[in-house]
């Protein structure tokens, strides 16, 4: 008797999709179910499934499957039928927000979702349900009602969408018993630009700048798990030196995240001392990508098919200096981090996230490795070229605001040996090679890559034309998101900019 | 930290050299502000930055403006927490149909003279994400735009260069 991922798929229903990678099953209610009581079941002595993604396509909805213990990755999908299909946020909460989405996009109704509200439909778009075939007219404005809490002198604190800082727009309702937070509701969507919409109709390469811009921090991590889902749907291996330079890239952007945020945590507290010595160390990294790729952020620089420059021997010699400048650097400002109290006083022990929720949510990057789950799309899948170097995902266990500073940390200093040795051992050769023709046939392609937010998972369908039919980015803040609602409960409303910055959560990845 | 403190203060500045105002947002503004509007500003220009559907990607460039390189408080310029306190709204984004309100709303708490000024590619014409459902083809179809500053995103450089012809008289 097996609990294999592979094995429930199996058992739940038969293969559908042709994709070269991980498996689709097309299965019936039953078995939808059974896969949905296994999510987020870990240490009860069966082998549970995370979540990590849940969207709709025409007429189906798709849920990505991760087995921590197996390591197998997986699809399940279900038809709809009459416009509705069998909720999982109801079995399991992760998958609200997803569901929401959907019905909102989609206008599938998810049976036995407790949660009627409109997700990110905020009724002023031109049309509602915009990805069904036939849109419907905009929905009726209606007020957003809060969940509630009730108790003597509880009072409210609206928060945005038009926030103090220069951070993107949302609304945070906190719910307040004096200065200790009782709870905090988000509401997001404000971002939201149509993205999926926008790609349908497009070929690969037409809709790679849109990917570029789902979330312009991880815009190397989004073009590349887009390109990884396109090249797995059409069954084509890019040349080695493509997957180096996009390893490279993508820990360049790593650093230069970590490096800000660490900075801005430490700026959320006061400390504008640290704040400014990460500037400059960030300044340094970006320009460095101008030299090297032509473009700060490295937008556009991963495309299908491979990457859209080469690195020549004069961009090697900036990197190898960028690294020796940070290397000296940085460790004087860890030792300064480590041995403030004033600063240690602030973010230990505070925004403590559970390490069961993290489970629970499959939260991915520094927010779930910093309560104890490894999860590392890197070391997990071990794609290109992380086939060829071994990679300790950095983890800690108490879950608070320093957990996450110092999984940041750790992963900072992880990337510049990773660069180096990318640096040392890339292959020469070709860094890009065209795509093949569709053959006439409908394809799918899945990839999970690892971003310096955690896993960004991108899926694709192609028509036959070799056009996209459909496309569905994940941002990791879509599981992020709603346990920093947990994390800030108990803390007091003061220290709520030092979670946030802690989580740093994407809007406009989650909004779409 | 004192070690580094101590440093800092014998180390070369790391700051870039300002760069000159931009000569196409000194034609643009030209032609929209005349020069008593402009002098009010005097030497100091207080933004309020307002993200109406970017990617993040202009935020994390207008944060660099903020840091030890770019500096652009030496110029004067400095990013305020309320529109009350501001004298010009710096927006990003093609503007979406889910933050025409709160921006308008923004705006109106602005105190007059006051300037709009979109920056990113987006603000300026929809970039990736023209013609949508969900949102508008940039700052100017929602409010009158008195400065345009391009790029996806903007360096740091190019927008202290729009902002600096913003500045001078």
């Amino acid at each position: 008797m097996t609990n294999d991922l592979f094995a429930l798929l199996k058992k739940a229903g038969r293969k559908a999709a042709t994709q070269r990678g991980a498996p689709r099953h097309e299965v019936k209610e039953e078995g939808w179910r059974g896969l949905a009581e296994r999510l987020g079941k870990k240490g009860s002595g069966e082998k549970g499934l995370d979540l990590m993604g849940l969207w709709a396509d025409q007429g189906r909805v798709l849920m990505a499957l991760f087995q921590p213990e197996t390591g197998q990755f997986g699809l399940a999908s279900i038809k709809v039928v009459d416009g509705a299909f069998p909720s999982v946020g109801a079995l399991h909460p992760p998958a609200i927000r997803p569901e929401r989405m959907i019905r909102d996009l989609f206008g599938y109704d998810p049976v036995g979702l407790e949660d009627q509200r409109n997700w990110i439909d905020h009724s002023t778009w031109h049309q509602s349900m915009p990805l069904s075939p036939q849109p419907a007219a905009p929905s009726q404005p209606a007020p957003y009602p809060f969940l509630a809490s009730r108790g003597e002198g509880l009072h409210q604190i609206p928060v945005g969408p038009v926030h103090a800082g220069i951070i993107e727009p949302g609304h945070f309702r906190f719910t307040c018993a004096g200065e200790t937070v009782v709870r905090l509701e988000e509401r997001l969507g404000y971002v939201h630009k149509g993205i999926e919409k926008l790609a349908q109709g497009k070929t690969p390469l037409e809709a790679a700048p849109i990917c570029a811009r789902i979330s312009g921090d991880s815009t190397v991590a989004f073009s590349l798990a887009f390109s990884r889902a396109v090249e797995e749907a059409l069954d084509l291996d890019i040349p080695q030196r493509a997957h180096w330079l996009r390893a490279l890239m993508g820990e360049l952007e790593r650093l230069a995240n970590h490096f800000g945020d660490i900075g801005a945590i430490c700026n959320d507290a006061a400390f504008a001392f640290i704040h400014a010595h990460f500037g400059i160390l960030r300044e340094d990294v970006l320009q460095a990508a101008q030299t090297c790729f032509g473009h700060r952020l490295m937008m556009d620089r991963v495309i299908p098919g491979g990457t859209a420059c080469d690195l020549d021997s004069g961009g090697r010699a900036v990197l190898l200096a960028l690294l020796d400048g940070l290397e000296e650097r940085l460790p004087a400002l860890i030792e300064l981090y480590d041995s403030t109290p004033s600063i240690q006083d602030r973010t230990r022990t505070s925004g403590r996230l559970d390490p069961g929720l993290a489970h629970a949510f499959a939260a991915g990057g520094f927010v779930g490795r910093a309560s104890g789950r490894s999860f590392d799309a890197r070391a997990a899948f071990a794609y290109p070229p992380f086939d060829r170097i071994a990679l300790e995902p950095a983890c800690a266990e108490n879950g608070d605001v320093d957990a996450r500073v110092w999984v940041r940390i750790r992963e900072a200093e992880q990337s510049m040996i990773l660069i180096r040795r990318i640096l040392a051992d890339m292959p020469d050769g070709e860094c890009r090679i065209d795509l093949p023709a569709p053959g006439n046939r409908v394809r799918e392609g899945i990839a999970l890559v690892e971003g310096f937010r955690g896993d960004v998972l991108v899926w694709v369908r192609l028509d036959r034309k070799g056009r996209i039919a459909r496309l569905h980015p994940r941002d990791p803040s879509v599981f992020q998101w709603p346990l920093l609602e947990d994390v800030i409960r108990g803390n007091i409303v003061a220290d709520f900019p030092l979670c946030n910055k802690s989580f740093n959560c994407s809007y406009s990845g989650h909004d779409l | 930290m004192r070690t580094l403190l101590f440093q800092s203060i014998f180390a070369a500045p790391v700051t870039a050299r300002a760069p000159a105002p931009s000569a196409q947002a000194l034609e643009e503004l030209g032609r929209k502000l005349d020069k008593s509007a402009r002098r009010l500003l005097g030497r100091s220009l207080a933004i309020r930055e307002v993200d109406a559907g970017s990617c993040n990607g202009c935020e994390l460039e207008i944060h660099a403006l903020e840091n030890a390189v770019y500096d652009a408080s030496r110029f004067g310029i400095r990013f305020v927490a309320s529109p009350r306190h501001a004298d010009a709204l710096l927006v990003t984004g093609p503007v979406t149909h889910n933050m025409k309100v709160a921006l308008e709303r923004t705006f109106a708490a602005v105190p007059a003279p006051r300037w709009v000024i979109a920056a990113g590619q987006c603000a300026v014409d929809g970039c990736v994400f023209r013609d949508s459902y969900a949102n508008a083809n940039g700052v100017a179809d929602v409010l009158d735009v008195d400065l345009h500053i391009p790029g996806c995103p903007p360096s740091p450089a190019a927008l202290l260069e729009g902002l600096l012809a913003l500045m001078q008289n």
